[in-house]
């Protein structure tokens, strides 16, 4: 360094980071070596590492860096901050594979049960949370990350608020999807479906979404926009309503501060609402709004169509954040929950429906006079396709609110087909083209390196939803039927081991789906590696009108 | 959005315009439902009331809500009994609030891949249970369920104690003496002719006191499980329980 004639310093975020780095690995580091259970000792020495790697990748960066910070601007341009985006983007793919590997191999667990191998490790118990975790908040928590870091500095014209920042919230989120999976493979659970992670776990969350909320904010305050572009309230909404959410349900007692073990505060009734209160507003904030977000930037990008309605996007917004929180006692239809609880949770949940097709119509009729692309560009079909499984599921969702309905829907696998329409055919469905229309914007390709691909992508995966959801109806409908059949002299028709076996088929059959559904993203992939990597297909011209689909020497001559 | 708008919808560009009004505007309307609809049940009398029978787990109890816990049997099994024809008559009597008030986390439930379990309590044999954790497949051929072998494990249960300590913080009406003596309840929960029984049934009234088909002498993570799983729902004695009084 002291060769170079000019002083160069480290800032302030630099110093303080590596610090706060630097105290948070040796605290984490005694935490493990007093540990009182070997996960807690585990995750401790990863927390110890990552600091210390933080602090490494700190100082390399820094002496690989320009003297100045760099330009908010070059050539009157704003110079977009798009390294968080594209670590976002690629840890999400390889999440996705990753969280879809597991959904097949607990579906086949149902059908076959050997193959939990007796192990610990292995058991339906233990992975189930691991391909809802992996699914949910490693690939969607990337999409919803990393698309919002793209769009929030695209739509303010600025570039990313914060220095360190990003980095620390696009790895501390990572870190945290990587402590909660290991933690539930060693049976670290605090049981709370979809916020299973232990309060440790859940602390460093809640420190890097506080981060998250700042980069977000701060990016806003940073535009050169007077409005802030409709993508970015849901984003904010979601943003904020899941550090809400996540904070009050995950409210616990350590057994010890060296300890794995904590005792979630509320209990009994008060516990089963707060954590359904969490539950599906997970879908309705992370699942939902923040994917509309998603829906609000790439739909009209991609059909280069303005917004269809101005409008029916505030109307939509402000009903849909406020009528989701009401909904979470629908899942409680019939329990100790007071009934007045109950029926509100009903009434808001059918109330739901409407603003829920708003965003539906709002993104399809943004087609409006595109329509034609729908034939040529597998990209939006993937989306327009995610929408119309958004409308289905959001119909879907209301009538199994009904308490009518859900006695029969209730505890039976009707509910995980529900889940999965909502899941497969619309967060992953808009999420694969936002990843289709991101990875090129990002890696400066002019398309991705295969339309074909995504062609087979889109059709293989679609497949696997209509197996998936068909199956789940079918066999949530039966085992509904069949718990509450009678025979002529007034007694149980069956026991409830008959409803396992007659279960078979069907989850086969799912099971099926899930590996076609798999398959698409593995396609997906490939083809976003590649386009990473500045590949394109050899002949790989949009397909003339005539063709309807793909076929197999056409594919083999795109490889 | 940067079209002029007309009248009311005008008035919107304020959460437009500034980021923080647009925040708080949200976060106060995402706040209300949670208020309207979580806050009374911390008083209503429906959700706080006791019930004669209800008491907190005992320490052998507790360690086995935490294996129960632990490997995720609630995925698959629920513990919550809807009044409804079918389940009472498959299950028993429909599941009260009380007898989940002491539960950090409740266990209710979103799935019956496997029957309820709210009150499996006294159903089936402690042998049975034991085979059937080990290889489900070898009691129920049709089953699913995996298999728990490796339960068959020393329990780890020596710092039982913080857990009472930790409920007692978060409400669980343990005593003193309860937390002190949670070791030695533990261990005397498995032993009926050991000096430790009667006052263990004392501290915990209609605790089950028996070795649940394992070795006395040394606590199986299996042993805890199957305690947890044989006071399911065998708390209220549904005999002298008055549905009436407790309408809502």
């Amino acid at each position: 360094m002291a060769a170079i004639p000019v002083a160069k310093y480290m800032t302030e975020g630099e110093v303080g980071l590596s610090l706060a780095l630097l105290v948070g690995a040796f605290v984490c580091a005694l935490a493990s070596t007093y540990a009182v259970d070997a996960p807690f000792s585990f995750h401790m020495g990863l927390f110890a590492l990552a600091g210390v790697a933080g602090i490494a990748a700190i100082l390399k960066r820094y002496e690989a860096r320009a003297y100045e910070p760099p330009p908010q601007e070059i050539d009157g341009k704003p110079n977009y901050n798009l390294g968080p985006v594209k670590f976002a983007v690629v840890a999400a793919m390889i999440w996705g594979i990753a969280g879809f590997t597991v959904g097949c191999i607990i579906a086949f667990q149902l059908w076959a049960p050997s193959l939990n191998f007796g192990l610990e490790y292995t058991t339906f118990g233990r992975l189930r949370p691991l391909h809802t975790s992996a699914v949910i908040f490693a690939f969607g928590g990337n999409v919803l990350i990393g698309t919002s870091l793209y769009v929030v500095q695209r739509t303010c014209r600025a570039r990313l608020a914060g220095d360190l920042a990003p980095w620390f919230v696009v790895l501390g989120y990572n870190l945290f999807i990587v402590v909660a999976g290991t933690g539930y493979l060693l049976g670290v659970t605090q049981s709370k479906e979809y916020a299973e992670p232990e309060w440790y776990a859940d602390l460093w969350l809640t420190i890097v979404w506080v981060a998250y909320l700042l980069v977000f904010l701060a990016t806003l305050w940073k535009r050169k926009e007077p409005h802030i572009f409709v993508a970015n309230w849901f984003y904010l909404a979601f943003i904020v309503t899941i550090a809400m959410l996540h904070i009050v349900n995950n409210l616990a007692m350590p057994v010890t501060f060296l300890g794995s073990k904590s005792y979630p505060m509320f209990a009994g009734v008060q516990d089963a609402l707060i954590q359904w209160w969490y539950g599906h507003n997970a879908v309705g904030f992370f699942l939902t709004a923040g994917f509309l977000a998603i829906m609000y930037y790439f739909v009209p990008k991609r059909a280069e169509r303005p917004i269809y309605s101005y409008r029916l996007s505030i109307i939509h917004f402000w009903a849909l954040i406020f009528m989701y929180i009401w909904a979470g006692p629908h899942h409680l239809h019939y329990t100790a929950l007071p009934d007045w609880a109950q029926t509100l949770g009903m009434t808001f949940s059918i109330m739901l429906w409407m603003p829920s097709w708003g965003g539906m119509i709002n993104g399809l009729m943004t087609l409006s006079g595109a329509w034609d692309k729908l034939r040529t560009d597998p990209v939006l079909r993937f989306m327009v396709v995610s929408l119309a499984f958004y409308g289905m599921a959001t119909f879907e969702g209301p009538m199994m609110a009904i308490k009518a309905v859900n006695s029969l829907s209730h505890y039976t696998d009707w509910t995980i087909g529900h889940v999965h329409s909502g899941a497969l055919g619309w967060v992953a469905y808009i999420s694969f083209g936002a990843l289709y229309c991101l990875v090129p914007w990002l890696w400066n390709r002019r398309e991705v390196y295969s339309l074909r691909l995504v062609e087979w992508h889109f059709w293989i995966s679609t497949l696997g939803i209509v197996l998936y959801i068909s199956s789940m109806w079918v066999a949530g409908i039966m085992q509904g039927l069949m718990w509450r059949a009678y025979n002529a002299l007034g007694f149980l028709e069956y026991s409830f081991v008959e409803t396992v076996e007659a279960m078979q088929p069907y989850y086969l059959v799912r099971a099926l789906g899930g590996v076609l559904f798999l398959t698409g993203g593995l396609i997906m992939a490939y083809n976003l590696a590649m386009t990473i990597a500045g590949r394109t297909a050899a002949d790989d011209a949009p397909l003339p009108a005539n063709e309807g689909r793909p076929g197999t020497p056409v594919l083999a001559a795109a490889e | 959005m940067a079209t002029a708008q007309p009248g009311l919808w005008k008035r919107h560009e304020i959460f437009e315009k500034n980021s923080i009004i647009l925040l708080i505007g949200a976060l106060v309307v995402v706040a209300i439902g949670g208020l309207v609809e979580i806050t009374p049940l911390f008083y209503l009398k429906s959700t706080v009331e006791k019930v004669e029978g209800v008491r907190p787990y005992t320490p052998l109890e507790l360690a086995g809500r935490n294996i129960y816990i632990r490997e995720g049997c609630y995925l698959c099994h629920s513990q919550m009994i809807r009044p409804m024809r079918d389940e009472i008559e498959r299950y028993g009597h429909f599941s009260l609030a009380a007898e989940s008030m002491y539960d950090h986390p409740f266990q209710w439930g979103s799935k019956r891949t496997g029957p309820d379990l709210a009150r499996v309590g006294g159903k089936y044999s402690d042998q049975w249970h034991r085979e059937h954790l080990k290889d489900p497949r070898a009691v129920v051929p049709a089953s699913i369920m995996p298999a728990y072998a490796f339960l068959d494990r020393p329990l780890d249960a020596d710092a039982i104690a913080d857990d009472l300590t930790a409920n007692r913080a978060l409400g669980v009406p343990y005593t003193e003496e309860m937390v002190a003596l949670a070791r030695s309840d533990l261990k005397a929960q498995l032993d009926p002719d050991g000096p430790g029984a009667a006052d263990l049934q004392r501290r915990y009234p209609g605790a089950n006191v028996r070795d649940f088909g394992g070795d006395k002498a040394k606590a199986a993570e299996i042993d805890a499980l199957i305690a947890y799983l044989q006071v399911l729902g065998t708390m209220v004695d549904f005999k002298i329980y008055e549905d009436k009084k407790n309408l809502r």
